[in-house]
């Protein structure tokens, strides 16, 4: 295991409002992706269950939007990536 | 009378050995050749005339807005929910990369269609890649013809003679592909 190097940065004030606020990463309905390949992806790259990714799948379908994963802002731009490598319509924000 | 053997309706399976075969027929083989070089095309040439060669190697671009094709502008969406400075950002950072990722998908596909009526067995991923080609040329063909939930309703709004109803079919099959392989590849996924 390794350990977090310290951060030697001044975050500036606003960083430090926004310390403890976690991002969230958003996947969006749309008309074309199949369900299938949306929950076959949830599961692939984030490593949920089968179930937990058919949820999501779900909630995406039917709500229109999903929250599929929350971290620091670097994992979401990572994740938002790994989506627009997919196909997937995501996009990231702070959680409300 | 007639063997079928020119219109096959292809779908992948798990192969007995490991990988994941599929057979195409003349017609889909051709057709599918033919979309995804198409594709190859609108994703543009390899790299942009690159006025900073540093940033271009760290595969930093200069795009920041979405682009104006609707196709290409669903292929590469905006990053931030209502963000259009840090989506600025994050499209110059990550943009050049997905394109790269984009084409090398399509160029595998394309290469691994094989003859018709040829077996083709195709590594985990080589198959992986087949899953991102034929979505993205889904999402393409799918902004292009207007595509809703409701796929019926669009067939029936159309007129016989409507060229779009021939893709609305390339659509469909493309759809059906796409389904086989992600139930061939699930069950690789714990």
């Amino acid at each position: 295991m390794s350990v977090a190097p310290v951060e030697v940065e001044q975050p500036d004030q606003d960083e430090v409002l926004h310390t403890d606020k976690p991002w969230v990463t958003i996947v969006w309905n749309d008309p074309v992706n199949l369900m299938s390949y949306v929950a076959f992806v949830f599961q692939k790259h984030f490593g949920y269950s089968r179930d937990k990714a058919s949820g999501l799948m779900l909630d995406v379908h039917q709500k229109g939007k999903a929250v599929v994963s929350n971290g620091t802002r670097e994992e979401m731009e990572r994740d938002v990536e790994a989506m627009h490598g997919y196909g997937l319509w995501a996009t990231m924000q702070h959680d409300e | 009378m007639n063997g079928a053997d020119l219109i096959v309706v292809a779908q992948f399976r798990r192969a007995r050995k490991g990988g994941f075969s599929v057979t195409f027929g003349q017609s889909e083989a051709r057709v599918l050749r033919h979309v995804l070089g198409e594709m190859l095309e609108l994703l543009g040439p390899e790299a942009e005339p690159a006025d900073d060669p540093l940033a271009a190697a760290l595969g930093i671009g200069t795009a920041t807005t979405a682009p104006s094709d609707p196709a290409l502008a669903r292929l590469f969406p905006d990053g931030y929910t209502d963000d259009p400075g840090a989506s600025a950002d994050f499209r110059r950072y990550t943009e050049p990369g997905l394109r790269d990722q984009k084409r090398t998908a399509l160029r595998t596909a394309l290469e691994t269609v094989g003859e018709a009526g040829e077996r083709q067995v195709l590594t985990p991923v080589q198959a992986e890649a087949w899953l991102r080609a034929l979505n993205d040329t889904r999402l393409v063909l799918g902004d292009r013809l207007g595509v809703t939930e409701d796929l019926e309703e669009l067939v029936q709004s159309l007129a016989d003679d409507d060229p779009r109803l021939g893709l609305l079919w390339v659509y469909d099959r493309l759809t059906s592909l796409q389904e086989s392989l992600v139930q061939a590849l699930w069950a690789d996924v714990r």
